[in-house]
């Protein structure tokens, strides 16, 4: 077992190995496995955005749907609202139109009383003119006696 | 047929390497190399070590074809956790940026682990294999064909992959701090003194001292990984010998034998980037 130049050989071999492990083996290996966990990696951070942005979706479409059904509230209530007022209005109007609609029948009924009763007044004058001059017979000069007549028939 | 088998040549003959060396007739091997010093070549270590090696970088090359960045497939999937594993320790452990000690780290272990785990094949299978194939093939004696096939206990291979991150490590240092600052790391610590004449005396001691610790850090890696996967093949072989005993000794030496060659082979590595790390780093 002493040294000799199967030493040499064995060196030789040595470098030449390494050499090709240098040159043919490592590199292409190690990119490999270095690609892939960069792709692995790329791949985690990616599906850790995509559940986030799921969440952040799913936030914002509970938050939409929050939003939508207030809204809809809203518009129920604001309708309802303006129903209410729509009816008072007509109330208000249509007891506005009563009070019109009686007044002015009160109004005709009093110019119709009026007017009756002037020629109610009238006729009971002529009438009791007729019935005096009946009465006195020629005695009373109409012309003469007006202002009394007047009177008389104001008096009415 | 040779010589009677004792047990002391049964574990010599798993303990020898294949040896091939250059003579003045041409090719020659085993016991004609004997006395052919250095040059000699331990075919079997070469061949098992290279052999994995390339089966290696031959998976894992299938694997980077492959790669795609959608859903990996099974094979894939174990590639790449083998990948992000010793990317991880070299991350964890390494100071500072290189496109180098990733891979560096990578092969040390796969291919470390990969000779180790020839460990738990059943010591007699692939030499007595081998030995049949000498004998009936190339009409050799089959004692004389040789088969070690853990190439981690070869102390050639563990001292060559330890000179190898050696050799890293002073590259490292001097690309780092410079010459000077490897040279200063080397003489001004761990005693250091503001009096210029006592410095004088005190260089040369930390010179030793951080040259022995500069040294012993290849020695350790080599002699750690040889010295373990030594111990236990050897220990097989022995178990190998005891006959019918062996079974359940075999097998619960090689289930603790599963944890050591893994093991090794990730000491080996981390210990190699730490020395790096250290090598790059400039805080002493």
């Amino acid at each position: 077992m002493n040294l000799n130049a199967t030493l040499i050989g064995e060196l030789v071999a040595f470098i030449v190995f390494v050499w090709f492990c240098m040159r043919f083996v490592w590199p292409p290996l190690n990119n490999a496995i270095e690609a892939r966990q960069k792709i692995i990696v790329d791949g985690l951070a990616a599906s850790d955005r995509a559940e986030k942005d799921l969440e952040l979706a799913q936030e914002k479409a509970t938050a939409q749907l929050k939003e939508a059904k207030a809204q809809a509230a809203e518009i129920i209530d604001v309708a309802k609202k303006r129903e209410t007022r729509i009816v008072e209005e007509a109330a208000v109007k249509a007891e506005a139109e009563k009070v019109r609609i009686l007044a002015a029948g009160h109004t005709e009924i009093e110019t119709e009383r009026n007017r009756v009763k002037e020629e109610l007044r009238k006729q009971v004058a002529i009438l009791a003119i007729a019935g005096a001059e009946k009465i006195l017979e020629r005695s009373i000069d109409a012309a003469a006696h007006s202002d009394i007549l007047d009177k008389l028939v104001a008096e009415l | 047929m040779a010589e009677e088998v004792t047990l002391s040549g049964h574990i010599q003959h798993h303990l020898t390497n294949a040896k091939m060396c250059t003579t003045d007739n041409g090719l020659a091997f085993n016991k004609a190399c004997s006395d052919s010093g250095f040059w000699t070549w331990h075919i079997d270590t070469l061949a098992w070590s290279i052999g994995l090696g390339v089966l290696f970088l031959w998976i894992f090359r299938r694997a980077a074809n492959k790669a795609t960045t959608g859903v990996p497939d099974k094979f894939q999937c174990f590639i790449e956790m083998v990948i992000d594993f010793v990317g991880d320790n070299v991350a964890k452990t390494f100071q500072g940026k290189s496109t180098l000690i990733a891979p560096l780290a990578l092969t040390i272990f796969v291919w470390v682990f990969l000779m180790n785990l020839m460990d738990l094949i059943p010591v007699d299978f692939l030499p007595a294999f081998a030995g049949f194939v000498g004998e009936n093939v190339f009409g050799m004696d089959s004692h004389d064909v040789y088969m070690k096939i853990v190439p981690t206990t070869d102390i050639n291979l563990t001292a060559a992959l330890a000179v190898g991150v050696f050799l890293l490590m002073i590259a490292y240092s001097i690309r780092i701090k410079g010459i000077g600052g490897f040279v200063k790391e080397l003489t001004l610590h761990p005693f250091s003194t503001k009096n210029k004449l006592a410095m004088v005396f005190l260089i040369p001691c930390n010179l030793l001292l951080e040259t022995i610790a500069l040294f012993a850090k290849p020695f350790s890696l080599a002699l750690r990984l040889f010295g373990n996967l030594y111990a236990g093949e050897l220990i097989f072989i022995l178990i190998g010998a005891v006959g019918l005993m062996q079974l359940p000794l075999h097998f619960v030496w090689a289930v603790f034998h599963i944890l050591v060659i893994t093991l090794q082979a990730f000491v080996f590595m981390m210990l190699t980037i730490v020395y790096l790390s250290m090598a790059s780093s400039d805080n002493h």
